[in-house]
């Protein structure tokens, strides 16, 4: 019975040290990443294409999300603040929630699904055809070609479309608000404009969507590096991008959420 | 895709998130109150500021001249001093010119409210206004109250 | 400048708990195409991938045209591969760009030439292997044969001094396979480079070889022309180049008995 219970002991400790050493593999992948980021200040080119198939190409979605995620809050809120005689309130909470919160952590978990889990592949699909093996032999190196544009694009990227995914929302929540539920439309505006600061709203928006860029883009080019270059591997490895990518972003939401809302 | 139509696009794609940034800041945001023209800074002195905030409001008749820039406590003088940045553009307070913390509306945040004097002589930058009145605390209306009542029923 | 362009010495390479070279010495002539042959799994990739320096080994050292391939800084490795062409199995085009984009890469890369410059010599390599008419194909549109001579033209195009061929003539139908093997041997001469051949297609590789050095189980079992293997006298080159089902590398699967596996049940 005992050697049971030792043998599941084991091979947790395996498989702990064996999750350390991939952070650890991950981690140094990171820093190699950034140095090799250095072409792209010089020859954009790559990181303009780049930026086309992460950034533009994930535009659409933004977009939409972004519009029924502001009408629904507003809705919602109306519901919630016309029992206290407050629903001129509407485009405080709506304003501040997408611009602190849902703008943000929105943008970051549909960039994973779709950017994200579309560079794992790419990247992952060039390792099993060995195409990046392909490129160092001619002397070309792929971190440079290939990794470091796409981590890039997607970095930069991530705070552009949440500033959309936001404004659309404010938008489409000032539409339902005062178009459809009637409210004042001056209300709608000058309450925010009193409430919402700049610097700690917007600007800390747009500093936790670029950590949550970071953390996806990471996330995103190294699961495709690292894959098991077969089929059953890249599908394996564009759902760890997702999976990974997801937790990870709701996790520093928490911690960013508390140390930069904290009074 | 051409790599020119390609560049294209992504020049829109920033321009897009660009303009978003600027509707977000002006519409939606404070940016207003930041730096819209020169100032001159004024000191008050309270007993109690009751809940105002760095940043609470200064308004005049109503409408906002300034903003709340710094609360600070004197332990020698066991008071409160509160410094407020006064756009320029308001600059005819008299020196004998009342700052009072009131409340908006019944649950609302408190803001300094001055009260024109009748002085010639205007508040320069650094002036420190003598005539103040602290915010009103519940607890001490209360008690007022039931002091009163109390000294009435004695009567 | 000396006969022997790569030297491998006492190369040792471990993959997890498999030995793959257990010790290996041998010598590849700066000209003519040299084979290294064995059965499936001997690590005949593995070892084009430790001389490009893409892999280090446990122990020993390789030396290509008198440089020490791991000890080199990493800017001199990426200069000694542009002078290394390197043929993969599945060709490893890039499948973005079109077949004169592939061929171009490692002369856009490294070279400073305009880009007439670029289309005459890329037009010129495709011609080498037959595929000029190709060059505005996608490498999607190709035929896996097609795709080999592709990757053929870009590995040549930086005129290196050697050619490394993995596996070229593995699923080919017979008329690709002609055209692979007399490319590669027609290559060989009109450049005068070395081209090693890594493979276990037998006749083929023996029909076009100067040199072949014979792998297995770690260790080099034999080398020599094509017609000392012929007629050796090693069981194992025997079974190999004859094809024999059963010899040195056993038909059965280690097992027991099979009258104990047969009445196991009863027990």
């Amino acid at each position: 019975m005992f050697g049971n219970l030792i043998d599941k002991i084991q091979h947790l400790g395996v498989v702990t040290l064996g999750s350390f050493q991939r952070l650890g593999r991950a981690g140094v992948f990171l820093l190699e990443v950034i140095a090799s980021c250095t072409d792209l200040l010089v020859k954009p080119t790559l990181l303009v294409k780049q930026m086309f198939s992460v950034g533009v190409q994930t535009l659409i979605i933004i977009v939409v999300a972004g519009l029924f995620v502001g009408m629904v809050m507003a809705l919602q809120s109306y519901y919630a603040l016309v029992d206290f005689g407050a629903e001129d309130s509407v485009g405080v909470m709506v304003s501040l929630s997408l611009l602190r919160e849902l703008g943000p952590v929105v943008t970051a978990l549909l960039f994973a699904g779709r950017a994200g889990s579309a560079l794992t592949a790419e990247i992952g699909l060039m390792k099993a055809t060995e195409q990046l093996s392909g490129m160092e032999m001619m002397a070309v190196n792929p971190m440079r070609r290939i990794v470091a544009p796409r981590f890039m694009a997607g970095v930069i990227s991530m705070p552009l479309l949440a500033t959309i995914f936001s404004a659309v929302g404010v938008l489409g929540a000032y539409v339902v608000a005062v178009q459809l539920l009637g409210l004042d439309s001056g209300a709608f505006w000058s309450q925010p404009q009193n409430k919402v600061d700049l610097y700690e709203d917007i600007y800390n928006g747009l500093i936790k969507s670029l950590v949550f860029g970071l953390i996806a883009s990471w996330i995103a080019v190294f699961e495709g590096y690292d894959c098991i270059p077969t089929s059953e591997g890249l599908g394996q490895a564009t759902t760890r991008t997702v999976v990974y990518s997801s937790l990870a972003i709701l996790f520093m939401d928490f911690i960013l959420t508390a140390l930069m809302f904290s009074k | 895709m051409t790599s020119r139509k390609i560049e294209i696009l992504v020049g829109l794609f920033v321009a897009a998130a660009i303009a978003a940034f600027f509707m977000l800041a002006m519409s939606v945001s404070n940016m207003s109150s930041y730096g819209g023209g020169d100032s001159y800074e004024l000191k008050a002195k309270f007993d109690n500021i009751g809940g105002l905030k760095v940043r609470s409001p200064v308004a005049a008749g109503g409408v906002t001249i300034g903003r709340v820039t710094e609360i600070q406590y004197n332990s020698d003088s066991y008071e409160a001093v509160v410094s407020m940045s006064i756009e320029e553009q308001y600059n005819k307070f008299p020196v004998d010119t009342a700052a009072s913390i009131l409340t908006s509306g019944l649950l609302g945040e408190q803001f300094v409210g001055f009260d024109p004097g009748a002085e010639e002589d205007f508040l320069k930058n650094g002036d420190v206004i003598d005539l103040t009145q602290s915010a009103l605390v519940l607890e001490q209306i209360i008690g007022q109250f039931l002091y009163s009542k109390a000294d009435e029923e004695k009567e | 400048m000396s006969d022997i362009l790569v030297k491998i010495r006492d190369l040792h390479f471990s993959r997890g708990n498999r030995k793959i070279f257990d010790g290996i010495s041998l010598d590849i002539p700066r000209r003519g195409v040299t084979a290294i042959m064995g059965p499936s799994g001997t690590g005949k990739t593995t070892l084009l991938k430790l001389i490009g320096g893409q892999l280090r080994p446990d122990q020993g050292s390789i030396e290509v045209d008198g440089l020490n391939v791991h000890q080199l800084s990493t800017r001199k490795l990426f200069e000694l591969r542009q002078r290394m062409g390197m043929l993969f199995q599945s060709g490893a085009l890039l499948t973005d760009l079109s077949v004169f984009e592939n061929v171009a890469y490692p002369l856009r890369e490294h070279t400073k030439l305009s880009d007439a410059m670029i289309r005459h010599l890329v037009l010129l390599k495709l011609n080498a292997v037959g595929l000029r008419g190709a060059a505005d194909l996608m490498p999607s549109e190709l035929s896996g044969g097609m795709s080999r001579r592709v990757a053929l033209a870009r590995a040549i195009a930086l005129d290196p001094m050697m050619i490394m061929y993995d596996e070229p003539f593995t699923g080919q139908d017979p008329i690709s396979m002609g055209v692979l093997v007399s490319l590669i041997s027609e290559l060989n001469s009109a450049l005068d480079i070395c081209s090693i051949v890594v493979s276990h297609d037998v006749p083929d590789t023996l029909s076009i070889s100067d040199h072949v050095h014979f792998i297995s189980a770690g260790k080099i079992v034999e080398s020599g022309s094509p017609e000392t293997l012929q007629n050796s006298k090693s069981a194992w080159t025997h079974q190999f180049i004859h094809g024999d089902a059963d010899g040195p590398v056993p038909f059965h699967y280690p097992a027991n008995p099979i009258l104990d596996d047969l009445y196991q049940e009863g027990k």
